[in-house]
């Protein structure tokens, strides 16, 4: 276990490998081996760690891993009587919820690798070496993330894998949506960022500290009802962080465009991991969260809200793809739902059982768009059972297990979340049932329309192809095994993850949650995340498991009547209400409500700012200039007029005056003598006579 | 201690001496001349490597002093010496300007003796202002850097080269002779108090000037340093200098010559005028706070590469002068940190802008687009140094803008809350411009062959890159270097902190600090934290031990005393400042 620090370093050295030297000199074959076995031995360290953590006993299971002082102490006054000092440590953190993330990562991320290895077998030799780089840099910064110990640890991984999913999305940059969708998805989650790090901040501020265990030692040693108003500013502050990178409402947008990514990136980044840092980060604050009642219901209502709002997208999306990231929203919202009502377990119960279906869902959908040579619209396929026999098979088990049919993982996962809102609140509890027979119908919406049916579309040239790429001119055919291989893996997954979590009514004894439960309580605050989890009888609780069934199964079974049976009806129900549908269609305009305010608001008030500087800022600097050489102009006018023209008349005055006398100065002797003649006289004619 | 080394004259005139050599070079020996200017500009860097190695972190005074007699009749002096703040900035300076030369190589092909000279010139100049501790040798070194600038702008620059030259040299101009009339004002009220007639900044530093005198003496010296910074609404030449400066003085300007202003609030305003700085507090936030959001809101608008870097800058000097006047050891320390980090990544940006200039001579976003898919090399770099610039964590400006954050949320929620909006901003007009040139398909023709960068090139970004990552996961080197420098100031302008650098065991220096009644009248109140109330008990809290722990807190000590902290109602310390 000490060694858990070169978990997220193998990654990261074979991200440096293929990226410095892959792009120029390895083969594929090379570049693709490199990043899988360096997420193979990546999982394999998880997994003797979780074997290892399994070893102790359960409430000394943490494992913290210092590595170097990141940032040194510095003093730092807090307020006039408080002092505090500021340093960070660069440190590692294995407990049972680092270890069950680990695990999904770096294992979901293994399978998802072997498949990229195939999938994208066509891309040239730089771009695949490339592409495996930045996809083990994801897990890096992804491991990263969930092994930091300390906020801004976590924090690196947190801007760490929305850098890689820049990347990612933005894969084929020379394709403008491709671009555009990797700027929108930083940006949206640089908004929800600066609310974490301001976070962050105010968690420093208040606490003195940002390590995890201590804050949420120090918070549960708040006596009740203290500080509330604080401890709930840090949590609304922490949750904004989490709705950008959750892709909660009103921060969802750049998920769904994010599938310009490659689809193994879509599986593993915006299905299966990257976009549950969300969801983490809750959990892993469990105990700060709970002493921010109200912040907790705001989760719990933007959750259902969230999961409510993308469902009903994901009924009328065309693009396979589409569907399925409207749907990892939804799934999203559950997660957040039971987080909102303290069902931290729960919660992260969903995610790892999300992780497997979620990812065999697309990396089915990645199968059926290489088959069909990038063909993502729905409308274009059908009939593709016979062709696809494996990826049909596998995508039906991540269907049923979504839709939440027993003994599938699904079930099991979202019935505990179902049960958890039916105690807490009857009202987020009916929504998240109806979100739970919208996804099952659109789910099987999805299934019907890719595979029963009749065969709609050629494969023709589509507009997602690029130059070099060559459309499939042959029927559709079934992906290589290296395909189907990681499909077969993880639908068995989808099958057998939920066995870790039967809950006690079911005979179970919910291993998951004896695991995880000491990360979310504190010492002696036992009581805290598990309040209630057991205020049903176990009839009741049967009782609901078997609405959720009804409901699942009554879901599909719309699903087949409107899409198999009668394909005719979703036409005709489409048109009964034109508007609705254009609605959905278009995603409620969110869209293009942030493109008229925000984003053109904010580009109009740069273009004006920029006028702004130019004309008046810069005005004023070249007018003091402008003014200046006029009055040198109106002084050198002055000097030339006044002060030069006095001086000039000086001299022509006494020039002039210069000129009388000076023709007294003949220089001629005679005229001198006559003149002393003169003067003599007079002198003698004034002695005579006055 | 004094004039034990000379490695300060060594570092000063190491470039004069490349400047003299290369002036008894014939014109024509175009090869041989770069070969020198390299060499010094090199060797430049090479005798300041001392620098970092031998700086004594321990102690607050000033070292490698040199004193000589200069002006005896106004008792001005030779008086060179540094602290970690001058130390790093003067390796900042010694690094960039070997960078710039090497950039130089065939950028450059008029009058190319010239150019060496000039840069080799604004070498000393900057070392100079650096390294000096004497007022007016500062102020010398302060004006002498103009003139080489000046004329690279003016001869060698693009499009509007002379109007821009102009424009920075009268604009600088301006702020210096105001800066000159408080340099004088000090020295005459140094002269009435104490009978000495000198420019000693050591001595100003530890000195307390009358309350009046400092108003005045500060926004004297304001003037003249946020004009350099450029601080809003002062900031209008530089994106004029920069947009036509040649590509190694774009380099030099906003790696080293902007850090001339926050260099002299730190030197000079802040410990000579600590009162005055509290009254100014205010008006230097609000302009900081709007530099940030607007010129990274102005920066979004441009359509030429370097004048969207140029307007960055403003908003990255904002963020620093920010940060500065937190006036707590968090914030200056961040501040002087994200100072040398706006030096790598922004001279980086400019290197970056310079090397598809050479090629494609146009500055227009519009004129690229796609490069990535001939220049590989250049869109891996461009976006390193993007990610270094808009404060991707584990690289270096995250550091700087992580530590200026924090030391102002200490100060105000609502001034951390706006300057962290400009970080929003930041990654939109970097993404947007990283899409519009690297993205997309190659539109232009003239872009279809563009060579990817050369080793000489890429030589040049390779200290960078290093340093991003070094400062990015491990800045204690920086930090640690910059402790006692830092104390120093703060303990002027803050000095109730001077018995917690006492307690921390860092020198703090002999500068009696001022009438505490005055310097402690600026600082807003804020509610109250949950923290612990001493240092040595949080100290122990944040020691994370490393081993398998149990349950129990690693809190250690520091939870002892939490829960008799004094708290205010919980109501005031509510979030209402925090996400109104």
């Amino acid at each position: 276990m000490r060694l858990i620090w070169l978990v997220p370093c193998l990654p990261a050295l074979g991200a440096l490998v293929n990226g410095l030297a892959g792009v120029r000199l390895f083969s594929r074959r090379t570049s693709g081996a490199i990043a899988c076995t360096a997420l193979l031995a990546a999982f394999g360290l998880s997994a003797v760690a979780f074997i290892q953590l399994l070893g102790l006993s359960p409430v000394s299971r943490v494992v913290d891993v210092v590595l170097w002082t990141w940032i040194p102490r510095m003093p730092l006054q807090l307020t006039s009587a408080t002092l505090g000092s500021f340093s960070v440590p660069l440190a590692l953190r294995l407990d049972a919820l680092s270890a069950v993330m680990l695990l999904v990562v770096t294992g979901i991320g293994s399978v998802i690798h072997l498949y990229a290895t195939a999938y994208m077998a066509e891309e040239p030799r730089g771009g695949y070496a490339r592409f495996f780089a930045y996809l083990n840099l994801f897990c890096a910064f992804m491991l990263l993330l969930v092994l930091g110990s300390n906020f801004l640890v976590m924090f690196i991984g947190w801007e760490g894998v929305g850098l890689a999913s820049y990347l990612l999305i933005g894969f084929y940059y020379e394709r403008p949506s491709a671009a555009d969708a990797g700027k929108k998805a930083f940006l949206t989650n640089r908004v929800g960022d600066w609310g974490l790090l301001l976070g962050i901040l105010l968690v420093f501020a208040t606490f003195g500290t940002v390590d995890f265990r201590e804050v949420a030692a120090m918070v549960a040693a708040l006596p009740a009802g203290a500080h509330v108003g604080v401890v709930s500013a840090i949590c609304l502050l922490l949750f904004i962080g989490a709705t950008g990178k959750s892709a909660q409402v009103p921060l969802h947008v750049w998920l769904p465009d994010a599938m310009e990514g490659p689809t193994p990136v879509s599986a593993l980044i915006h299905a299966a991991t990257m976009v549950t840092a969300g969801v983490y980060l809750v959990a892993r604050n469990a105990v700060l969260f709970s002493h921010a009642p109200q912040v907790m219901t705001v989760i719990a209502v933007v959750g259902v809200v969230t999961a409510l709002f993308a469902a009903t997208i994901a009924l009328v999306q065309p693009d396979i793809k589409r569907v399925l990231a409207y749907s990892t929203v939804s799934q999203l919202g559950f997660m957040f739902t039971a987080l909102g009502l303290g069902g931290f377990t729960a919660a992260v119960f969903h995610l790892v059982t999300h992780a497997f279906f979620k990812a065999l869902l697309f990396l089915g959908s990645g199968s059926v768009i290489h088959a069909l040579g990038g063909e993502q619209d729905m409308r274009r396929m059908g009939g593709l059972r016979k062709f696809l026999p494996v990826t049909y098979m596998t995508m039906f088990v991540g269907a049923l297990a979504i839709a939440g049919i027993p003994p599938l993982s699904g079930f099991f996962s979202k019935d505990e979340i179902l049960l958890r809102a039916f105690l807490s609140n009857r009202a987020i509890w009916a929504v998240a049932v109806l979100t739970a027979l919208l996804t099952a119908f659109y789910m099987f919406r999805l299934m019907a329309l890719t595979f029963f049916g009749e065969f709609r579309g050629a494969p023709a040239e589509s507009p997602l192809l690029l130059d070099g790429e060559v459309p499939h001119a042959h029927a559709p055919h079934e992906a290589p095994s290296m395909m189907t291989v990681p499909l077969m893996v993880l639908a068995v997954g989808a099958i057998a993850a939920g066995f870790l979590g039967v809950p006690a009514a079911l005979f179970g004894r919910n291993a998951f949650e004896h695991f995880l439960l000491p990360v979310f309580t504190s010492p002696g605050h036992a009581e805290l995340a598990h309040a209630g989890a057991h205020g049903v009888s176990v009839g009741g609780e049967v009782g609901l498991m078997a609405l959720s069934v009804v409901v699942a199964v009554a879901g599909i079974a719309l699903a087949r009547r409107w899409y198999v049976v009668h394909p005719e009806r979703a036409g005709a129900v489409a048109a009964q209400w034109p508007r609705l549908h254009r609605l959905l269609l278009r995603r409620y305009f969110v869209d293009e409500f942030y493109g008229v305010t925000i984003i053109r608001g904010t580009l109009a008030s740069s273009r004006w700012l920029w006028r702004f500087d130019t004309g008046l800022v810069d005005g004023l600097v070249n007018g003091s200039g402008k003014l200046t050489l006029i009055t040198s102009w109106f002084s050198g006018l002055t000097d030339r007029t006044v002060v030069d023209a006095l001086v000039n008349l000086l001299g022509r005055t006494v020039a002039q005056a210069s000129g009388v006398v000076r023709s007294l100065q003949s220089g001629l002797v005679q005229n001198y003598a006559l003149l002393m003649l003169f003067g003599i006289f007079a002198f003698v004619t004034l002695y005579l006579f006055v | 201690m004094e004039n034990a080394s000379h490695l300060l004259s060594l570092i000063l005139f190491t470039p004069l001496i490349g400047a003299v050599v290369l002036l008894l070079l014939p014109k024509a020996a175009t090869t041989a001349i770069r070969g020198v200017a390299n060499v010094f500009a090199l060797a430049g860097f090479l005798v300041s490597v001392p620098l970092w190695f031998r700086l004594d972190q321990t102690t607050a005074n000033y070292q490698f002093v040199e004193r000589f007699r200069w002006i005896p009749s106004i008792g001005a002096e030779y008086l060179l010496g540094v602290d970690g703040l001058s130390a790093l900035l003067v390796l900042l300076t010694t690094l960039m300007g070997a960078i710039a030369v090497a950039a130089s190589w065939t950028a450059i092909t008029e009058r190319v003796k010239e150019y060496y000279v000039f840069l080799l010139l604004l070498q000393t100049g900057m070392i100079g202002a650096f390294v000096a501790l004497d007022f007016l040798l500062f102020f010398l070194f302060w004006e002498v850097m103009l003139v080489p600038m000046y004329f690279l702008i003016g001869i060698w620059g693009s499009d509007n080269r002379l109007y821009s030259a102009i424009k920075f040299f009268l604009y600088t101009l301006a702020g210096s002779v105001v800066l000159l009339l408080g340099i004088l004002t000090l020295y005459f009220a140094f002269h009435d108090a104490t009978g000495v007639y000198t420019f000693d900044i050591a001595r100003y530093q530890t000195f307390a000037f009358a309350p009046a005198l400092q108003w005045w003496v500060f926004l004297a010296f304001f003037l003249g340093f946020a004009i350099k910074v450029p601080m809003f609404p002062f900031h209008t030449w530089l994106p004029d200098a920069h947009t036509d400066a040649p590509t190694a003085a774009s380099v030099i300007l906003a790696a080293v010559l902007l850090k001339m202003g926050t260099y002299g609030f730190l030197r000079f305003s802040l410990p000579m005028l600590p009162t005055a700085t509290h009254v100014f507090l205010p008006l230097v936030v609000t302009l900081a706070l709007i530099g940030v959001i607007y010129g990274a809101l102005v920066a979004l608008a441009q359509k030429d590469w370097k004048r969207l870097v140029a307007y960055s800058s403003v908003s990255h000097m904002a963020m620093v002068m920010l940060g500065m006047f937190a006036l707590n050891p968090v914030g200056v320390t961040g501040s002087i940190i994200q100072q040398l980090n706006h030096g790598i990544s922004t001279g980086a940006l400019f290197l970056l802008v310079g090397i598809v200039y050479e090629r494609r001579h146009t500055r227009a976003i519009a004129e690229y687009g796609g490069l990535s898919k001939v220049m590989p090399v250049y869109a891996a770099i461009f976006l390193f140094m993007t990610m270094s610039s808009i404060g991707l964590p584990a690289l270096n400006g995250f550091i700087g803008e992580l530590l200026i954050l924090q030391g102002v949320f200490a100060v105000s929620k609502v001034w951390a809350g706006v300057a962290a909006l400009g970080i929003v901003l930041g990654a939109a007009y970097m993404l947007w411009l990283y899409q519009r040139t690297m993205f997309g398909r190659i539109e232009h023709p003239k872009n279809e062959d563009l060579a990817d960068v050369g080793p000489r090139e890429f030589a040049t970004f390779v200290p960078l890159i290093i340093l991003a990552i070094w400062i990015g996961l491990y800045p204690a080197p920086f930090i640690n270097r910059l402790n006692t420098s830092v104390a120093r100031i703060v303990t002027r302008v803050s000095p109730q902190y001077a018995d917690v650098f006492k307690a921390a065991g860092i020198d703090c220096g002999a500068g009696a600090p001022q009438a505490p009644a005055v310097a402690a009248a600026g600082v807003p109140s804020f509610a109250p934290p949950l923290a612990s109330s001493a240092l040595s008990a949080s100290s122990a809290a944040s020691a994370v031990p490393a081993t398998s722990g149990g349950t129990a807190p690693a809190a250690g000590g520091g939870l002892g005393g939490f829960g008799s902290a004094p708290c205010a109602d919980p109501a005031a310390a509510a979030g209402g400042e925090t996400h109104k």
